[in-house]
């Protein structure tokens, strides 16, 4: 599977990565090599096995479904780049 | 007698305990070392401060006789684990000042126990390389060096600057995370001992995800014994990480008793890789002579899916890093990239993101959101979760063959020249973690022992796998190893 520029481009902005028009080519090349490297997965006979989703086979543990934590708005604003008022503070929203 | 610094944990602990030494004297030996080895860019953020306040409280409690192995011990804590109020940044620009307001559950069960933090070690960034290069601190570099060459050599990765404090005596011992060998590897280049326990078996909350599937801390030790006695203090459930595992934690020093008789010993012929250097076949030779002569059965054993281990972990690892790495949009804490005139939301995300990765980061970022894609997501993720318990059923059907520890060599090269593979292709660099991704892949303890130096002086290790949840075991093989190689050598000092 080869990647080209305007695939490149395309999951450059699914990630929410700005990438230059003229890095895109280098950019596709690599994605390319790696996918390449990867296909040799499809040597393998995987007929009838199942996804792994964990290692240890498992149940997730479950608790109470009640409020254990909380109050502590401004340590959890405290890293943010933008607070104000109480409230994480971002451009903007046009869709 | 050795300087302080130079001490083993289990040194250090009975020379506490008998009132030979304090704390606050072993971390000013450190605070010292590191001061004095800016060279070596292990420390990235020291904590001179923290660490003298838990030295002085340390030889309280060591004074008032209840204190456990790790007190009073000084460690480095790899800049993954979130350390409260302190810079953790898992060396990426885009968490430029961030100081957590919680402590990670390792970190807080090491303070706990009264190991003394002396600061934060540089890593490759969110633990994404093999040789610190990627480092938005700059390369950590090898305290070791080729004889008669002074090229600075990589230290490993993605715990280097874990790997170079041990071996250069900043730091007793230190925390490291592996995801694919970022433990192993490194302490294979630095002439130390790194053990990756089974997954699960310490907790994963406050650790900066990178691939939650696959990520384990574990300790970077001088000895087995060492890593033995710091596990001991990291490990355990912990109800904050749901598949922290609700065992009990044995004493593993108890287990190193030095008897591996009857024991059988797989060497898997899949390892024997085209290439590899013959000065590792050799020490694989050596290695498993070793065991032998110990009264351990050697058996030929065959992980037949080894081979798809590599491509497998490049499309899992980077898939669920790039759900993890989704939370660093520039909204919550670190970077956000100046806007221009008019920029919304989605520029803001674009621009962030684009200063504050860098370029590996974004590549495995942009992998995993290509092979999680619609259309994709069957043809490679999938794919490769179904080749991964493959994997995972080799290693089962040679342990439920009675196979007790599997011996292969921990790298298929001995540390390189930092900036030697800048040209390569990425996947070059990623050929590193042959032997130490299936592990990972699988979520086994393994564990990386010093065994000997190549010609030009350089240490190589050796890896031990073990089963599910016997680190004990593991240890008892890894701490034979030891004893058997003799490994003594250290670094000639020019930093």
């Amino acid at each position: 599977m080869s990647i080209d520029t305007e695939t490149a481009r395309r999951v450059a902005h699914l990630a929410r990565i700005a990438v230059k028009d003229d890095e895109l080519p280098a950019l596709a090349r690599e994605l390319s090599g790696i996918l390449t490297f990867m296909e040799q997965l499809n040597e393998v006979d995987v007929e009838g096995v199942e996804p792994m989703t964990s290692v240890t086979p498992m149940r997730l543990k479950r608790r109470e479904d009640v409020v254990t934590d909380g109050g502590m708005q401004d340590r959890i604003l405290a890293n943010a780049p933008d607070a104000r008022e109480g409230f994480f503070a971002v451009p903007k929203v046009v869709e | 007698m050795s300087q302080p610094n130079q001490l083993t944990i289990a040194a250090a602990r009975d020379a506490l305990r008998k009132g030979e030494i304090t704390s606050v004297e072993l971390t000013e030996a450190c605070l010292a070392a590191i001061e004095a080895a800016g060279a070596l860019n292990a420390f990235v953020h020291p904590t001179p401060e923290i660490a003298m306040d838990r030295a002085r409280a340390a030889d309280a409690r060591i004074a008032a006789g209840e204190a456990p192995a790790m007190c009073g011990v000084p460690v480095g804590i790899k800049d993954l684990f979130c350390t409260q109020g302190v810079p953790s940044q898992a060396a990426s620009r885009i968490l430029d000042g961030f100081r957590p307001e919680y402590e990670s559950t390792v970190t807080a069960q090491l303070r706990d126990a009264g190991a003394v933090m002396l600061g934060k070690l540089n890593m490759d960034e969110f633990a994404m390389g093999s040789s610190n290069e990627t480092s938005t601190y700059g390369n950590a570099v090898n305290p070791w060096r080729r004889g008669g060459d002074d090229t600075p050599l990589t230290p490993g990765g993605s715990s280097g600057g874990s790997a170079a404090a041990v071996a250069a005596d900043l730091c007793l011992a230190a925390t490291g995370t592996d995801t694919g060998g970022s433990i192993r590897q490194p302490a294979a280049f630095t002439g130390i001992v790194g053990l990756k326990p089974t997954y699960g078996r310490c907790s994963r909350w406050g650790i900066v995800a990178f691939a939650s599937s696959l990520d384990q801390a574990g300790p970077m030790t001088r000895t087995v014994r060492d890593a033995a006695i710091m596990l001991g203090a990291m490990a355990g459930p912990d109800p904050k990480d749901s598949t922290s595992a609700d065992i009990p934690v044995p004493d593993f020093e108890a287990a190193l008793t030095g008897d591996i008789r009857g024991k059988r010993i797989g060497i898997p012929r899949e390892y024997r890789m085209e290439g590899m250097p013959a000065e590792i076949e050799a020490l694989w030779h050596q290695g498993a002579e070793m065991l032998k002569d110990a009264g351990a059965e050697i058996v030929d054993i065959s992980l037949p899916h080894t081979k798809y281990a590599l491509p497998a972990y490049y499309v899992i690892a980077p898939a669920e890093a790039s759900s993890n790495l989704a939370r660093y949009d520039g909204v919550r804490y670190g970077h956000r990239a100046t806007l221009a005139q008019g920029d919304g939301i989605v520029e803001m995300y674009e621009k962030t993101r684009a200063e504050g990765f860098g370029k590996e980061v974004q590549r495995r970022v942009m992998i995993g959101t290509y092979v999680l894609s619609a259309g994709f997501y069957d043809a490679y993720y999938n794919r490769a979760r179904k080749v991964r318990a493959l994997i995972k059923r080799d290693f089962d059907t040679v342990f439920a063959d009675g196979i007790d520890a599997i011996l292969t060599p921990a790298t298929p090269s001995a540390a390189f020249g930092l900036g030697e593979m800048a040209d390569a292709d990425p996947v070059q660099m990623y050929l590193n973690d042959v032997f130490t991704v299936t592990v990972n892949l699988a979520g086994l303890p393994g564990i990386a022992v010093p065994a000997g130096l190549d010609r030009q002086g350089l240490p190589l290790g050796l890896q031990l796998i073990g089963k599910p949840w016997d680190e004990a075991g593991l240890l008892t093989h890894a701490h034979v190893l030891e004893q058997a190689a003799g490994f003594v050598s250290k670094p000639a000092k020019w930093w």
